[in-house]
C-alpha cells in the first residue's frame, strides 16, 4: 500500500472526484455514515422480527452511497423531501439514529414522538422535511421549499428524493415543469432500484433512462452509478453549484439497487435469487467505497474496524435508548392535529 | 375612531382581505391559475398583480396538485401563501396534497412543523357551468382532521374570515360560492378578523332554527322574511366553519325554538346536514325537540346544464319556505 499512500500525496489529480474534494477526515466520516445507515437498517429489521417494532418498513440496504453522495455535499441547512424509503436519507443528512429508533419503537423521544414511525421519519432541525408515504408526495412539497428559498433570499438548495416508481406520477411531471419555468434551486434525485414494488422500470416506464424526462423541462438530466460514492457526489456537488447560482433544477438518475424486498410483505418472486446475489457480492456500495479508500491510501484495515466498532456501539445504544424512553399517553392521542393555541 | 364602512361586494372583500395580508407581511403570496394579469377567473385577484408584482401574485401552470403542493411546501418552509383554485371542483386533482400532505404534516411529525396555507375554492352551482364547474365539494374537505374548512356567506365575513386564515397556523380551506361573488354588503376598511369557529345568529326568531350555509343564508333569511307574514318566527343561524364546528351556538339555538331545519346546497346525503342532525341527536338539545330535524340539500345527481333543471337541484327560496312552514306546523 506504500504506492497508494504515495498517490494520495503525489497525484489526488488523478483519482476520483471525491478524493480530491475532501479530506481524508471528511472521506472516513461517510464511511463511518454508510456504515451508520446499514447497521440501522439491520437493527431496524432485528427488531421487527422480534416484534420490537410494528407495523411495516421500507430498507434501503444496498442504497447508502446514494444516500451519503447526494447529501454529503449539502449545507446544513440545506433541506430535503424523502421518500417511504428515507432512513439512509435521514441519516446522511444528520440525524441521530437513537431517536429514529426511538420513533420506531413509537416512543416520545422519537423524531416525530411516535407519531409518524418509519414512514414518515424526519428531522426538520438538520432540514429533513420529512419521508413521505405516498409516492410522489414530497416532489411538489420541494419545489414549494425551494420557492420560499428564492422568495425569502435563504439560499438554500433542496433535494427531493424519490424512487423509479414515483417517476410516473404526475405529481412528477407538475413539479418538475414548475420548478424548470421558475428556474427554482430544487435538485430532483430519482434513486432508480429498478422496481417500483414488483413492477420493473422496464415493464412500467417508456423511457429506457429516467434522465432523458428531464430533457421534456429543459433541465440537465444525469445518470449515475448510485452504488459509487464518488460518482453521485460529484454530480450532487455540481446540481448544487447550479442551483446555488439561480440556472434552476437538475435530475439526477442514480441508479441502484435494493438488496431486500420492498416492504416487510415481499416474497421477492419478481427477481431471481441471482440477480439479488450479483447486486449484493459485486456491487454493494459500502465494500466499493471501503476498497477504494483502502487503494487510494485513505484508510486501513485498522481505521475500518474502529469505524465498524465505533458504528455497533452506536448502534447497541440508539436500540437501548429507544427500549428505555417512554411511550406517549392515550391521552394525548390528539395532540399536535391542530397548532396549540397558547 | 371606527373604520369606514363602504359597501363592497364579496369579491371585493376578498381582493381588499389580500391586500391587507400582502401588506402586513411579507410572506404572503398569493398563487394560482390566471390570477395575473387575467384577474382570476372570477376576478377576485383583480389588479393586484399591478400592484404586488408577478413575485407575489404568482401564474402557475394547470396543475392543481402541483401547485397545490408547491403552496404546501412554501407553508411548511416559512411562507404564507393563499392559493386560489379556479373552481372548487378541481380540488379533485389536489386531494392528494390537499389531505395527505397538508392536513397531516403537522400530525405526522410530531407538531415539529405547521402549514399555515390557505385555499380558497370558487364553489357552487348556479353559472350554467354543469357537472364538472359547479360542486359543493367542501363537506369532503370537513371529514378530515388536520384541515379548517369555512363557508363566509357575506362580504364582511368574507374579508375578516380570510384575514383569520392567513393569520392561523394550519391549513385553512375557504368555499366561496360563486354567486356570491357579486353580492354587496358593508365591510370596513382596514384590518380586522371574524374567528375561524364561531357560526354566527344571523338572524334571531322563536319558532324554528335553520342552519344554513354559504349562499343558503342569504335565501334562508328571504324566506324568513316570508314567512314573517305568516307569523312564523324563523331564527337563521350562519354556521360559517364547517371544521371546526361551532357546537354550542347551534345547540342553544335548537334548545330554544324546538326545531331544526338543515339548509345547504351541497348533495344531502352523508354531508353537512346530517353532522349537524347527529351532533343535535348525541346532545342535550335532543330532549327539546318538538319534531323530527329536517334537512333540505341538494338533489342526489351531478348539477345539470339545463338552467331549469339546474335550479331544481338544489333548494331555492320557495322549497325553504315550504319546509320551514311545515316544521313550525308540525305537518310532515
Amino acid at each position: 500500500m506504500a504506492t497508494a499512500s504515495k498517490a494520495v500525496t503525489d497525484s489526488r489529480a488523478n483519482l476520483p472526484f471525491v478524493y480530491r474534494q475532501y479530506s481524508a477526515e471528511q472521506l472516513k466520516q461517510v464511511l463511518h455514515k454508510m456504515y451508520l445507515i446499514r447497521r440501522f437498517e439491520e437493527g431496524a429489521e432485528e427488531c421487527y422480527t422480534r416484534g420490537l417494532i410494528h407495523g411495516t418498513m421500507h430498507l434501503s440496504i444496498g442504497q447508502e452511497a446514494s444516500a451519503m453522495g447526494i447529501c454529503m455535499p449539502l449545507a446544513e441547512d440545506d433541506q430535503i423531501t424523502s421518500t417511504h424509503r428515507g432512513h439512509g436519507h435521514c441519516i446522511a443528512k444528520g440525524a441521530e439514529v437513537k431517536r429514529m429508533f426511538a420513533e420506531f419503537f413509537g416512543k416520545t423521544t422519537g423524531y416525530c414522538k411516535g407519531r409518524g414511525g418509519s414512514m414518515h421519519i424526519a428531522d426538520v432541525g438538520k432540514g429533513n422535511l420529512g419521508a413521505n408515504g405516498i409516492v410522489g408526495g414530497g416532489i411538489p412539497i420541494a419545489v414549494g421549499a425551494a420557492l420560499s428559498s428564492k422568495m425569502m433570499k435563504t439560499g438554500k438548495v433542496v433535494v427531493s428524493f424519490f424512487g423509479d416508481g414515483a417517476n410516473n406520477e404526475g405529481a412528477f411531471h407538475e413539479a418538475l415543469n414548475m420548478a424548470a419555468v421558475w428556474k427554482l434551486p430544487v435538485i430532483f434525485v430519482c434513486e432508480n432500484n429498478g422496481y417500483g414494488m414488483s413492477t420493473s422500470t422496464a415493464r412500467s416506464t417508456a423511457v429506457k433512462n429516467i434522465a432523458e424526462r428531464a430533457a421534456a423541462y429543459s433541465m440537465p438530466g444525469v445518470i449515475v452509478n448510485g452504488n459509487i460514492f464518488s460518482e453521485v457526489a460529484e454530480a450532487s456537488h455540481q446540481a448544487i453549484a447550479r442551483a446555488r447560482a439561480g440556472e434552476g433544477p437538475t435530475l439526477i438518475e442514480s441508479k441502484t439497487y435494493r438488496h431486500r424486498g420492498h416492504s416487510k410483505s415481499d416474497r421477492n418472486r419478481y427477481r431471481t435469487k441471482e440477480e439479488i446475489e450479483d447486486w449484493m457480492s459485486n456491487r454493494d456500495p459500502i465494500i466499493l467505497f471501503e476498497s477504494e479508500l483502502r487503494e487510494f491510501g485513505f484508510i486501513d484495515d485498522k481505521g475500518i474496524e474502529a469505524i465498524r466498532d465505533a458504528v455497533a456501539q452506536e448502534i447497541a445504544e440508539g436500540i437501548e435508548f429507544a427500549k428505555a424512553s417512554p411511550s406517549p399517553d392515550i391521552s394525548e392521542t390528539g395532540n399536535y392535529v391542530y397548532t396549540e393555541q397558547a | 375612531m371606527d373604520a369606514m364602512v363602504r359597501e363592497l361586494s364579496y369579491a371585493q372583500a376578498i381582493q381588499e382581505a389580500m391586500a391587507i395580508a400582502m401588506d402586513m407581511d411579507e410572506r404572503v403570496f398569493l398563487m394560482g391559475e390566471d390570477i395575473g394579469v387575467y384577474g382570476g377567473a372570477f376576478q377576485v385577484t383583480g389588479d393586484l398583480v399591478e400592484r404586488y408584482g408577478a413575485d407575489r401574485v404568482i401564474d402557475t401552470p394547470i396543475s392543481e396538485l402541483g401547485g397545490a403542493g408547491v403552496a404546501v411546501g412554501a407553508a411548511l418552509t416559512g411562507m404564507r401563501p393563499i392559493f386560489e383554485f379556479q373552481f372548487s371542483d378541481f380540488a379533485t386533482l389536489a386531494m392528494e396534497q390537499i389531505v395527505n400532505q397538508a392536513a397531516k404534516m403537522r400530525f405526522m411529525l410530531g407538531g415539529e412543523v405547521s402549514v399555515p396555507v390557505v385555499m380558497r375554492f370558487p364553489a357552487g352551482s348556479g353559472t350554467g357551468a354543469a357537472a364538472q364547474h359547479s360542486q359543493s365539494l367542501e363537506a369532503w374537505l370537513g371529514h378530515v382532521p388536520g384541515l379548517k374548512v369555512i363557508q363566509p356567506a357575506t362580504p364582511y365575513d368574507a374579508k375578516g374570515m380570510l384575514l383569520a386564515a392567513v393569520a392561523d397556523p394550519d391549513p385553512v380551506m375557504i368555499f366561496e360560492h360563486k354567486l356570491l361573488y357579486k353580492m354587496k354588503g358593508p365591510v370596513p376598511e382596514g384590518y380586522y378578523t371574524v374567528p375561524i369557529g364561531k357560526a354566527d345568529i344571523c338572524r334571531e326568531g322563536r319558532d324554528l332554527t335553520i342552519v344554513a350555509t354559504s349562499i343558503m343564508v342569504q335565501k334562508a333569511l328571504d324566506a324568513a322574511a316570508a314567512l314573517e307574514s305568516e307569523g312564523i318566527d324563523v331564527e337563521v343561524v350562519d354556521l360559517r366553519t364547517i371544521r371546526p364546528m361551532d357546537k354550542q351556538t347551534v345547540i342553544d339555538s335548537v334548545k330554544k325554538t324546538s326545531r331544526l331545519l338543515c339548509v345547504y346546497e351541497a348533495v344531502k346525503t352523508l354531508g353537512i346536514g346530517a353532522e349537524v342532525s347527529a351532533m343535535i341527536a348525541e346532545s342535550e338539545a335532543f330532549d327539546y325537540l318538538d319534531a323530527p330535524i329536517v334537512r333540505l340539500g341538494g338533489a342526489e345527481t351531478p348539477i345539470p346544464y339545463n338552467p331549469e333543471l339546474e335550479k331544481a337541484t338544489v333548494p331555492q327560496i320557495p322549497d325553504i319556505v315550504t319546509a320551514a312552514r311545515d316544521l313550525a306546523k308540525g305537518v310532515r
